[in-house]
């Protein structure tokens, strides 16, 4: 018996795993890809918002502040991408600068600090590439950019380092409620050969559903108070490295009836990222991009920032935002099922708010379960070392003990084999290219993994014993090779 | 730090024959540094046939190709260093680079010759629209898996653009089992060359569709089906068009990219066409002393054209070690003018060049019963007529320093004129 199963291995999840693990608690974590960040976490703006977005009062104003506090010292804590580069809503010609105001007050009642509007000389100095029509702009200094492979691969990562157990390829079919415990059954993931526990029966104290767009299904399997989920999706290009200093700060446009714009930022790595668009659909794993999305997108992206080297896009992709009908997260326990706790609707800003989202639904089932301390809980994590961010000297050093660091199997973003065979091997390791890909940035260069995917193939065969056939993109039948030469 | 008269940066087929012809010229002090664990570069995986008629009249596959350049090499004891990846060019030429025995290291050289070849036009950077899932390749990345791993990438293949490399990949997946639908390509003409449509395709009966793109890619995990439309004269696709192919694979030859992040590190000028180093007569780059040959400086077809001005820029980077710059002087400018789409070189200085000197273009579609026509400021130098010229075949023309000397010349004019 479990004391804790959370469904859903995506940041809200990992967050909630990793701050579990600071009590004595048999925990798991159950996902049906083949390893954290596989779904809304993997693909969104990466910004921490400051906060001054979201309805005083509402459930995405307090985790969002609160989260927003929390991510610096966590991002030195478990060693994971995080830079405050401060962000600007920006008003153009014509556009109604109440509206900044209001974001202004509205962020001051949120607890937001540092914001003020800026006047067009002050903004243009900050940013020498903002359109020409920008008249002013609500400056946020605690707008920040993180990596949200990272951060949520580090929460899991620490979670799993302190005892928590990580079940992949293993979907929750159903879940029933019992006198003092659920009962989860799980299949199997499509195409996957599903972990140890697939198939059976597992039977949990308290079940926190943690499911992302999904997130509806697995409440109305238990709760009667339904919720209703619309994935809404948002399409992003990403440009190359040459271009990440268009900008420095994230530059979002004012939101109007149309909703809140496309929003062009610098990533922690250093690429540009425009994006998203906003779109209602039905399918939820419909992270499919359209022509007429990117078209939009890059018509839109020019309205606030001028001259944006669209020809150097690298990559598009697409997230669907778990928009639930209330508008609100759902955070906390079901009113009607006992010990059932819900972590759904988290649509944007759900990345900031994530540590925060994770502290206080830990807090709560601990103190529910009556959990004790854990006294052996390790709260600090080191990163996948890249040599690259070393002085000479320094790199030298880890060559002469590992040769595998002076050899570069990624040319793009010049990622060597010491730190593909670290992903592969360390905690919760990677299994497949975009799992190699999230944790080292091999792949992630202009040449879109062209390049180094038969070497990081290679490397996955003989680090994690895998044959090439069962060598996968991302889990499943994504498969790369069907066979020998003449054999298919 | 270690000093050379001479690094190489790439083992291909340019780098080896630019080392071969420095050392000819006298230059002792010559490095090779290759990121590879063997020298040869690209031509390593090209196992099928069709390399050499020009430089050995005879034919070879790519790796007997290489070889001959490598026994070159070795024969003439010049130095180089295999699984090394240079890191960094300066500009005051010194080069960092990397392994895993020796770690990062610095070396100061005289000259340097670029000789890193091109990358594959990514999907992404196509912008193609749909999943992302297993089974899009670069049709080079399924040619190194089918000819390196002997691992086959697909059964049911569309292959989206004309280049060679596809072409050559649409026969090779043929070959060892799976059934190749359809290649579709964007322009109104294959950028391909023409020997490679009738051999990889039309012997095989593989249907090539011009002027079509792909509109959208189908499969979560594995590409499932690829839907192809016509398009229009503005390239947009036009509805109503479209065709599903179920496979399982697509490969993509949409273009290759100078491989130049290193060269723009070391502050050379870049040609916004090209993607390549804009070039003297000598091959010199904006940069003095860095020299560029191959595919890092435009995109060849041939790799005999490859070898031959790896030579010249091997030659030249002599001259320069031996007896320095002399980039004073009169320097003429080469325009492109209709239907050229570039050059290669960009100057012609008339006292520093040799007697003649080769150069290369492309052009912009295709045109049939028209001559290249050369200008010298207003004069006509040379008029050659052509039958048929297609942007899939690099162009050649030959400028002979008597043309130049005059005072005078503004610029030199290379266009494509209609032949009455
Ligand atoms: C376009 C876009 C932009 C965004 N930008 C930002 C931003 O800039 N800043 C910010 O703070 N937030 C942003 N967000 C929001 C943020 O990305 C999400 O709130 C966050 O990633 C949600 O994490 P999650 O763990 O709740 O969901 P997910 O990451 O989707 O994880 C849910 C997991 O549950 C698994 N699962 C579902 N059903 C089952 C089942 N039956 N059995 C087993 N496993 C299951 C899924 O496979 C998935 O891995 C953005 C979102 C989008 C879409
Ligand atoms: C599929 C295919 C089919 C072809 N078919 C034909 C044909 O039938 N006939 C024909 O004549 N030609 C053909 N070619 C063309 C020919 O192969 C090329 O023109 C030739 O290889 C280009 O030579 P190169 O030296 O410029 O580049 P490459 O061969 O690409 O060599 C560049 C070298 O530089 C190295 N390098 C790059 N960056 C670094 C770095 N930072 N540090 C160290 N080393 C580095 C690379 O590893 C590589 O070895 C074909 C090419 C391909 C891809």
């Amino acid at each position: 018996m479990f004391d804790v199963a959370i469904i859903g291995a995506g940041v809200t999840g990992c967050a909630i795993a990793r701050e579990l693990s600071r009590y004595r608690v048999k925990a798991c974590v159950i996902e049906k890809e083949e390893d954290v960040c596989c779904g809304t976490s993997k693909a969104n703006s990466a910004i921490v918002h400051a906060g001054f977005d979201a309805r005083p009062g509402s459930l995405k104003a307090r985790f969002n502040v609160e989260g927003a506090k929390m991510m610096e010292a966590l991002s030195r804590e478990l060693d994971f991408p995080y830079k405050k580069n401060g962000s600007l809503v920006v008003c153009t010609e014509g556009q109604d600068r109440g509206i900044l105001e209001e974001l202004l007050r509205q962020g001051e009642e949120n607890g937001v600090e540092g914001l003020r509007i800026l006047e067009q000389e002050e903004v243009r100095k900050l940013e020498k590439n903002l359109s020409e029509d920008v008249i002013c702009a609500l400056y946020a200094s605690e707008g920040a950019i993180c990596c949200p492979f990272h951060l949520t691969i580090a929460l899991g990562e620490n979670a799993a380092d302190n005892g928590v157990e990580f079940y992949f390829d293993t979907q929750v079919e159903t879940i029933k409620k019992q006198e003092d415990h659920y009962e989860i059954h799980t299949k199997a993931a499509a195409g996957t050969k599903g972990s140890e526990i697939a198939g059976k029966e597992i039977r949990a104290r308290a079940v926190v559903n943690a499911a992302g767009v999904y997130g509806d299904v697995i409440n109305n399997m238990v709760s009667e108070h339904k919720l209703h989920i619309t994935p809404r999706r948002g399409q992003y290009e990403l440009l190359d490295k040459s271009t990440g200093d268009h900008v420095s700060h994230t530059i979002f446009q004012l939101p109007t009836k149309m909703g809140k714009g496309v929003l062009v930022t610098p990533t922690v790595h250093g690429n540009l990222l425009v994006g998203p668009t906003a779109e209602d659909i039905e399918d939820k794993e419909g992270t499919d991009t359209t022509a007429e999305g990117l078209r939009n997108l890059e018509q839109s992206g020019a309205l606030s920032v001028k001259d944006l080297p669209l020809r150097q896009v690298i990559t598009s992709f697409a997230g669907l935002r778990a928009h639930e009908e209330g508008g609100d997260f759902v955070i906390g326990e079901a009113e009607d099922a006992r010990r059932f706790y819900n972590a759904a609707g988290i649509e944007s800003p759900g990345l900031s708010s994530a540590p925060a989202i994770g502290a206080y639904l830990a807090k709560e089932i601990a103190k529910d379960l009556a959990l004790e301390e854990n006294p052996d809980f390790v709260g600090e994590r080191k990163g996948i070392l890249h040599p690259g961010d070393l002085s000479m000297e320094e790199q030298n050093e880890w060559i002469r003990k590992q040769p595998a660091y002076g050899r570069v199997i990624c040319r793009c973003e010049s990622v060597t084999e010491g730190e593909i065979l670290d992903a592969i091997t360390r905690t919760l390791g990677a299994r497949s290219l975009d799992g190699v890909k999230r944790r080292t940035r091999a792949g992630m260069g202009r040449c879109q993994a062209g390049f180094c995917s038969p070497r990081v193939m290679e490397l996955l065969e003989k680090t994690a014993g895998l044959s090439p056939l069962e060598v996968t993109k991302s889990g499943g039948e994504s498969v790369i090779v069907f066979g020998q030469n003449k054999e298919i | 730090m270690k000093q050379y008269d001479l690094v190489i940066v790439g083992g291909g087929p340019a780098g080896l024959a630019a080392a071969v012809a420095a050392r000819d010229a006298g230059i002792r002090d010559i490095l090779i540094i290759e990121r590879d664990g063997r020298l040869g570069g690209i031509l390593n995986q090209c196992i099928h046939n069709g390399f050499g008629l020009h430089t050995f009249q005879e034919e070879l596959t790519g790796p007997e190709y290489a070889h001959r350049f490598i026994e070159q090499v070795q024969e003439r004891g010049i130095e180089y260093k295999l699984n090394t990846m240079v890191m960094e060019i300066r500009k005051d030429k010194t080069v960092v680079a990397m392994n895993g025995d020796e770690g990062m290291f610095v070396i100061q050289a005289k000259a340097v010759i670029l000789a890193m070849g091109c990358r594959e036009r990514s999907r992404g950077a196509l912008n193609l629209p749909g999943y992302r899932p297993a089974g899009i390749y670069s049709a080079g990345t399924a040619q190194r898996l089918v000819n390196m791993e002997g691992q086959m990438p697909g059964k049911r293949v569309v292959i989206l653009g004309s280049g060679d490399i596809g072409l050559i990949m649409a026969r090779r997946m043929t070959l060892e089992g799976a059934k190749v639908e359809v290649v579709a390509e964007l322009m109104p003409y294959s950028g391909g060359l023409k020997r490679n449509i009738v051999q990889c395709l039309e012997d095989f009966h593989i249907p090539l569709k011009l002027s079509h793109t792909v509109v959208k890619i189908e499969g979560r995990k594995r590409v499932e089906a690829v839907t192809i439309a016509k398009v229009g004269p503005d390239r947009r696709p036009i509805p109503g068009t479209e065709e599903r192919y179920e496979c399982d694979t697509l490969l993509l030859s949409c273009g290759l990219i100078p491989e130049n992040e290193l060269s723009k590190g070391a502050g050379v000028e870049l040609s916004g066409i090209t993607g390549g180093p804009v070039v003297n007569d000598a091959l010199e780059t904006s940069v003095e002393g860095i020299f560029a040959c191959g595919n890092v400086l435009h995109v060849h077809d041939l790799v005999d054209f490859v070898s031959g001005e790896a030579a010249k820029a091997g030659e030249y980077a002599a001259r320069y070690i031996q007896k320095g710059d002399k980039r004073e002087g009169r320097s003429i400018l080469l325009r492109p003018m209709e239907g050229v789409r570039y050059t290669v070189p960009t100057f012609i200085r008339p006292q520093e060049m040799p007697e003649e000197v080769t150069v290369r273009f492309r052009v912009a579609d295709v045109y049939r019963d028209c001559a290249v026509v050369t200008y010298a400021g207003d004069r006509q130098i040379s008029r050659r007529r052509k039958k048929i010229l297609a942007p899939g075949e690099m162009e050649q023309v030959v400028l002979k320093k008597e043309d130049l000397m005059e005072e005078g010349i503004e610029d030199i004019t290379i266009r494509i004129e209609r032949e009455a």
